[in-house]
C-alpha cells in the first residue's frame, strides 16, 4: 500500500488502533429476496468499479421470488483477485432473520452495519458496529410507501459510501449506468443515498480500517454478465434461430438475445427481421426446432441448464449420429434433480459430453471468463456447422448471473464459417451419384451436405436416426455401419484440433500442476499465489474445450503430480483427464468441491497442500 | 407457403393409378408422375399408408409442387416410415418419435418457403408427441401433418395407441377400457384452422383434402383413418378397412380449385359453399347429409362430439379458416428465408459491438 493510499483516507487514522485497510477487503449484504436490494448492490459494485478497483460481486440467492434470506457479496482487491472470499470484513445486516449468522460469520476485527430494528447480542469486542434507522431515513426521503422499501435499500449504500469514502459521484453515475440514464429514479434514489451519508458522517464516528481510494485499474474495462455476454457473442456469430423455455440461471442468455437481436438483426432494407426467436413448450422441443432449423440451414441454438440438459439427450444422440449443428448453451447449476437451481456448480462435464443414449462425444466449449463467453458464443456457430453436429458451451451461474470485469469484447476477426454446403452450381459440377451425403470425402470424418430447398434433383437426401449408408439410405448392414461409426469417431478427432485449446502457464521447477477450468479460473492465480508462498510452485493448465488437446497430455506428463480443480461431486473433469491418459492416470489427481458456491482461494490452496502432505 | 400452381386449373380429384400411357403426361411444372416416387415401401402388403403415400404423390404431382421445395418429415413408427416412399427428391427428415411437430417448427422457420409435408402416425402423435402436436397447432406452423391412424401401436407388434376406441379388443394388448383421444378435437380445441379426417379406403377424398391442405395457411390436419391389415384389421375393429367401408359417413364432398382457375359448373347442384384459401384457391364444398357448415368453429365441435357419442365414422372437411397468420407470418420474416440469408446479413457491424461495449463502462 502506497503512502498516497493511506493519506487519501484521513478517516482511518480515526479507526480504533487497527491497520488500515485500503481496497482489499469484502462486503457482504444480508437481505431478503424480492426487496429490490440488487440494484443496491449492482450500484455499489459498479461505483466501485468507476473509481477504478477491481471488483467482483457475487448473489448469493434462494430459488424463491420474495422472502427468503439473499445475500450479495462483493469483493474489493487493489491486487486483481476476483475469487470469492468465504466470510466477509464488511457485513450489512439488512434481515432479521439470519442476523445471528451473519454476526457470526463477520471476519475478526471487521464490521457490523446493521438495520437498527436487528435485536441479537452484539456482543463481539472485535467488531465495529453501525445500527443504521433504516426505516426512519426511508420514510423521511420516500413518501410513497410502496417504493419505501426499495428506496430503504439506498439508505446502506450512503452509510457505507460515507464510512468507506466512496465518491458519491461514482455512486451516481453508477444509478446513472442502472436506470439507463433516467433522471427521475436515479435522483430520487440519490436523494436518500446523499441523506443517509449526511446521517452516517454526523451519527457514526469511525472505528473500523476499511476504505477505498481511487485506482486506475479498471481503465479501459467494461462489466457484464456471462450470459449477456453469451447472447451478444451468438448474434455476432450470426445465430438466426433461437427456441428456448425458461430455467434458472440460462435465463439471461434469451433475455439477452431478445434485448439485442431487435436492435442488431433488422435488415436495414426491408426492415423485416433476419432472426426467430421462439419460446418453447419445453427443452427437448428448443432442441427439437433448433436441430430442424440446423438441419434446414441457419445457425440455430438454444439456451438451458441441467434439467434441460437431460431432456436434451435424444436430440443431441439425433444431431450427433444425422451429422446435423445445433449449439446448446448450459449455464451449469447444482444438479442432480432440481438440486440448487440458483447454486452453481460444474456438473455437466460428462454429461453433456456424453449425452444420448449408444455412443457418442460432443464438442464441448468451456468459457473461463465472460470475454470467452463472448468468444465462445460466436465461435460455437463456426465449430458446430463445421463438424455438423451439436456443440455444447458449458457456462455456469457465476459466470452468468453475476457481473464480472472484462476487457471490452473483440470483433470476431476470422470470417464465418458455414462449414461444407454443396450448392446447386456444385451438384451439376459433381454429376449424377456424385454426392453422396454421408461420403467422407476429405477424410475428416465430416462429409458435404446440402440444404433443403436446393434447386437441383439430386439435392435431396433422407436425414435419418436409423442406421444408414453414405447415401443416407436405411442400413442395417455390418459394414455400412462401421463405416460410419469410424467417420463420426475421425470428425471427433478434427474436433480435438479446432475446439479452443488449453491456456498453459508453465511454471519453471514446479512439481504440481493444476488443471481447472470455468469460473474456477478466477480463484486459481490467488491461490497459486497463496500456494508460492509456502513454498509449493505450480503451474496451470486451463481447459477450454473437450475434446481435450494432446497438450493436456504434455503438461501431465510434465509434472510430478497434476491436480484437477473443480466444482463436482464425481470429479468428471479429472476422470475425463485420466481417461485420455490411463498410463499416466495415477499422476492425475482430483481437487473437487461441491456446495453450490464458488470456489475460494483458500480453499484450493489449502486442499493441494493438505494433498501433497499426503502424496 | 404452399406452391400451387398459378398457370392453368390443376385437374380435379383424385385419379387413377397411371397406366403405361399416363407415365408420359406431364404435370404444370414438366414433370412425370414418376418424378414423384419414392423408395419401395417395406410396410406390410396392404397397409393403408402405402395407400396415402400413394395419394400424396397424386396430389403433389396433380398440384404441380417442384419436389425439391417440398421436406417430408416424420417421427417414429410405421406411419414415420412412409416418407420414405413418395417423393425421393425431395429433402426428407425422419426424426424422433413423437417430436416432428418441433423439427419441423424450426425447419420451416428457418426455411418458410418451403413445403412442408408431414406423416405421424397415432402412437406419435396421440400419446408422446401429444404435447409437441399441440403447441405446434398453437403456433401454427405452416404445413401439411397428415396422421395415419390405425388405433395399434404396430412396430412394437400391437398395443393400443390413445387413439384406441373404448371395447375395443387386440389378439396380445385385449380389451381397451380407455376413451380415445380424438386428434380431430385436439387440433380444433388448438385452434388449428384446418382440420380434416379422411379413410385411406377412399383415396379420392384423400387426395382432395391433401390438395386443399396444401393451400392451406398455417397447419393443415388430416387425420387420416388407416388400417393395420396386421394388427387392427379385424372387421369390428372401428380402424379397419371393412368397418370403414360400411360406416364412412361423409360430411361434405368438395373440389379443390387451384389459384386463378375459374370455378366452373363441375360442381354438381345442391348446397355448396365456397371457401376462399389464403394464396388464392379455392375449395367449393358440396354439404351431404350432416348439413356441416365447415366454416362453422362450434358446429365442427359440435359434430364431432356427436359422431363420438354415436361412434359414427365421419370423413371430410371438419373445419376450415385460413385467417389466423402462420408462425413465419408472426415472426414477421421476409421474402428471402432465413437460411438464405448472405453471411453479410448474419453478422452486425464492428461499430454495433463498439457501441454497445462503450455502455457497459
Amino acid at each position: 500500500m502506497s503512502v498516497a493510499e493511506i493519506a487519501s483516507s484521513p478517516q482511518v487514522a480515526e479507526s480504533a488502533g487497527k491497520a488500515p485497510v485500503v481496497n482489499d477487503f469484502s462486503i457482504s449484504v444480508a437481505t431478503k429476496n424480492g426487496s429490490g436490494s440488487q440494484t443496491a448492490n449492482t450500484t455499489l459494485l459498479r461505483a466501485l468499479f468507476k473509481m477504478g478497483i477491481p471488483v467482483s460481486g457475487k448473489n448469493v440467492f434462494p430459488s424463491n421470488i420474495q422472502g427468503m434470506p439473499t445475500w450479495y457479496t462483493i469483493r474489493v482487491s487493489k491486487d486483481n483477485y476476483i475469487g470469492r472470499r468465504l466470510h466477509a470484513d464488511i457485513v450489512i445486516a439488512m434481515n432479521p432473520a439470519t442476523a445471528i449468522e451473519d454476526h457470526q460469520n463477520v471476519q475478526p476485527g471487521g464490521v457490523f452495519m446493521y438495520a437498527d430494528d436487528i435485536k441479537i447480542p452484539m456482543n463481539r469486542k472485535d467488531l465495529s458496529y453501525y445500527p443504521i434507522p433504516v426505516k426512519k431515513i426511508a420514510s423521511e426521503n420516500e413518501t410513497d410507501p410502496k417504493l419505501r422499501s426499495y428506496v430503504a435499500n439506498m439508505v446502506y449504500v450512503g452509510a457505507l459510501a460515507q464510512l468507506l469514502s466512496i465518491d458519491l459521484s461514482d455512486i451516481e453515475a453508477a444509478l446513472m449506468h442502472h436506470f439507463r440514464g433516467k433522471r427521475k429514479p436515479v435522483d430520487s434514489n440519490m436523494k436518500v443515498v446523499r441523506f443517509s451519508a449526511e446521517w452516517a458522517k454526523a451519527n457514526l464516528p469511525k472505528t473500523d480500517p476499511y476504505s477505498v481510494t481511487r485506482l486506475n485499474k479498471t481503465e479501459g474495462l467494461i462489466m457484464i454478465d456471462g450470459n449477456t455476454a453469451a447472447g451478444l457473442g451468438a448474434i455476432y456469430g450470426g445465430v438466426t434461430f433461437v427456441a428456448w423455455y425458461p430455467i434458472t440461471p440460462a435465463t439471461g442468455v434469451a433475455d439477452s438475445l431478445n434485448e439485442y437481436l431487435p436492435r442488431l438483426r433488422i435488415d436495414p432494407e426491408t426492415k423485416e427481421p433476419t432472426y426467430a426467436i421462439v419460446q418453447s413448450e419445453d427443452e427437448l422441443a428448443a432442441l427439437g426446432m433448433v436441430i430442424g432449423a440446423g438441419w434446414a440451414g441457419v445457425r440455430s441454438m438454444t439456451s438451458t441448464s441441467g434439467p434441460g440438459i437431460s431432456l436434451m439427450a435424444e436430440f443431441t444422440g439425433y444431431g450427433y449420429f444425422a451429422d446435423i449443428p445445433a449449439v446448446i448453451w448450459d449455464v451449469q447449476r447444482m444438479g442432480p434433480s432440481t438440486g440448487m437451481p440458483t447454486k452453481v456448480s460444474q456438473g455437466d462435464i460428462i454429461p453433456a459430453h456424453y449425452l444420448g443414449h449408444g455412443d457418442g462425444r460432443h464438442p464441448c466449449l468451456i468459457p473461463g471468463s465472460v470475454y470467452e463467453c463472448f468468444e465462445f458464443g460466436w465461435r460455437a456457430f463456426d465449430v458446430a456447422e463445421q463438424l455438423q453436429t451439436p456443440v455444447f458451451v458449458l457456462s455456469d451461474l457465476d459466470l452468468g448471473m453475476n457481473q464480472w470485469m472484462t476487457k471490452p469484447f473483440d470483433y470476431p476477426e476470422e470470417p464465418i464459417n458455414r462449414g461444407k454446403v454443396l450448392s446447386a452450381e456444385d451438384l451439376q459440377k459433381l454429376g449424377i451419384g456424385g454426392f453422396k451425403r454421408y461420403r467422407d470425402v476429405d477424410g475428416d470424418g465430416v462429409a458435404w451436405r446440402t440444404l433443403p430447398g436446393t434447386e437441383h434433383p439430386a439435392a435431396a437426401f433422407f436425414t435419418r436416426g436409423t442406421g444408414h449408408n453414405e447415401d443416407a439410405k436405411l442400413s442395417e448392414r455390418t459394414e455400412d455401419w462401421d463405416n460410419n461409426m469410424a467417420r463420426l469417431a475421425r470428425k471427433f478427432e478434427t474436433g480435438r484440433k479446432i475446439v479452443p485449446q488449453p491456456e498453459i502457464d508453465l511454471v519453471e521447477g514446479a512439481e504440481i500442476g493444476i488443471i481447472a477450468y470455468g469460473s474456477t479460473d478466477a480463484p486459481i492465480g490467488e491461490a497459486r499465489a497463496i500456494l508460492a508462498e509456502q513454498g509449493i510452485k505450480a503451474s496451470y493448465l486451463r481447459v477450454r474445450a473437450l475434446p481435450l488437446a494432446h497438450s493436456v497430455n504434455d503438461f501431465v506428463a510434465a509434472h510430478k503430480r497434476t491436480y484437477v480443480v473443480e466444482m463436482n461431486s464425481d470429479a468428471q473433469m479429472c476422470q475425463l483427464v485420466r481417461l485420455e491418459m490411463p498410463e499416466m492416470a495415477t499422476l492425475v489427481r482430483p481437487c473437487n468441491h461441491n456446495d453450490g458456491m464458488p470456489l475460494t482461494a483458500v480453499w484450493i490452496s489449502e486442499a493441494i497442500v493438505n494433498k501433497e502432505k499426503s502424496k | 407457403m404452399a406452391t400451387v400452381p398459378v398457370v392453368k386449373p390443376a385437374p380435379q380429384g383424385g385419379t387413377p393409378a397411371p397406366t403405361a400411357t399416363a407415365a408420359k403426361k406431364l404435370n404444370l411444372i414438366g414433370l412425370e408422375r414418376t418424378d414423384y416416387k419414392g423408395a419401395d415401401s417395406t410396410l406390410c402388403a396392404g397397409c393403408g399408408h402405402d395407400s396415402i403415400a400413394a395419394q400424396i404423390i397424386t396430389a403433389c404431382y396433380e398440384v404441380g409442387l417442384p419436389p425439391e421445395q417440398v421436406i417430408k418429415l416424420s417421427g417414429i413408427g410405421c406411419s414415420s416410415k412412409s416418407p420414405a416412399y413418395f417423393m425421393s427428391r425431395a429433402f426428407g427428415i425422419n426424426t424422433l418419435h413423437g417430436r416432428m411437430a418441433t423439427v419441423a417448427t424450426g425447419a420451416l422457420t428457418a426455411n418458410h418457403k418451403l413445403t412442408g409435408i408431414g406423416v405421424s402416425g397415432d402412437g406419435d402423435t396421440g400419446s408422446i408427441g401429444l404435447g409437441n402436436f399441440k403447441h405446434m397447432l398453437r403456433r401454427n406452423v405452416h404445413m401439411v401433418y397428415i396422421i395415419e391412424n390405425n388405433g395399434v401401436y404396430g412396430l412394437t407388434k400391437g398395443q393400443f395407441s390413445a387413439t384406441a376406441d373404448v371395447g375395443q379388443e387386440l389378439k396380445h394388448a385385449g380389451r381397451n377400457e380407455l376413451p380415445p383421444i380424438d386428434l380431430c378435437m385436439e387440433a380444433l380445441a388448438t385452434d388449428c384452422g384446418f382440420v380434416a379426417r379422411g379413410f385411406a379406403g377412399d383415396p379420392k377424398q384423400v387426395v382432395a383434402l391433401i390438395k386443399a391442405a396444401l393451400s392451406h395457411r398455417g397447419t393443415a390436419v388430416l387425420d387420416i383413418i388407416s388400417p393395420c391389415v396386421t394388427f387392427n384389421n379385424r372387421d369390428e375393429s372401428t380402424k379397419s378397412y371393412a368397418w370403414g367401408k360400411a360406416n364412412d359417413e361423409r360430411i361434405n364432398d368438395f373440389t379443390f380449385v387451384a389459384q386463378q382457375s375459374e370455378i366452373t359448373a363441375e360442381i354438381e347442384p345442391g348446397e355448396t359453399k365456397e371457401v376462399e384459401m389464403h394464396d388464392g384457391s379455392h375449395i367449393v364444398i358440396k354439404r351431404l347429409d350432416q348439413g356441416h357448415d365447415p366454416t362453422d368453429r362450434k358446429a365442427a365441435m359440435t359434430l364431432l362430439q356427436d359422431a363420438r357419442e354415436k361412434q359414427l365414422f365421419i370423413t371430410g372437411l371438419i373445419y376450415v379458416d385460413s385467417s389466423r397468420e402462420s408462425l413465419a407470418e408472426h415472426e414477421n420474416l421476409g421474402d428471402v428465408p432465413l437460411a438464405r440469408l448472405p453471411n453479410a446479413k448474419l453478422r452486425p457491424s464492428k461499430e454495433s459491438l463498439l457501441k454497445i461495449m462503450n455502455a457497459m463502462v
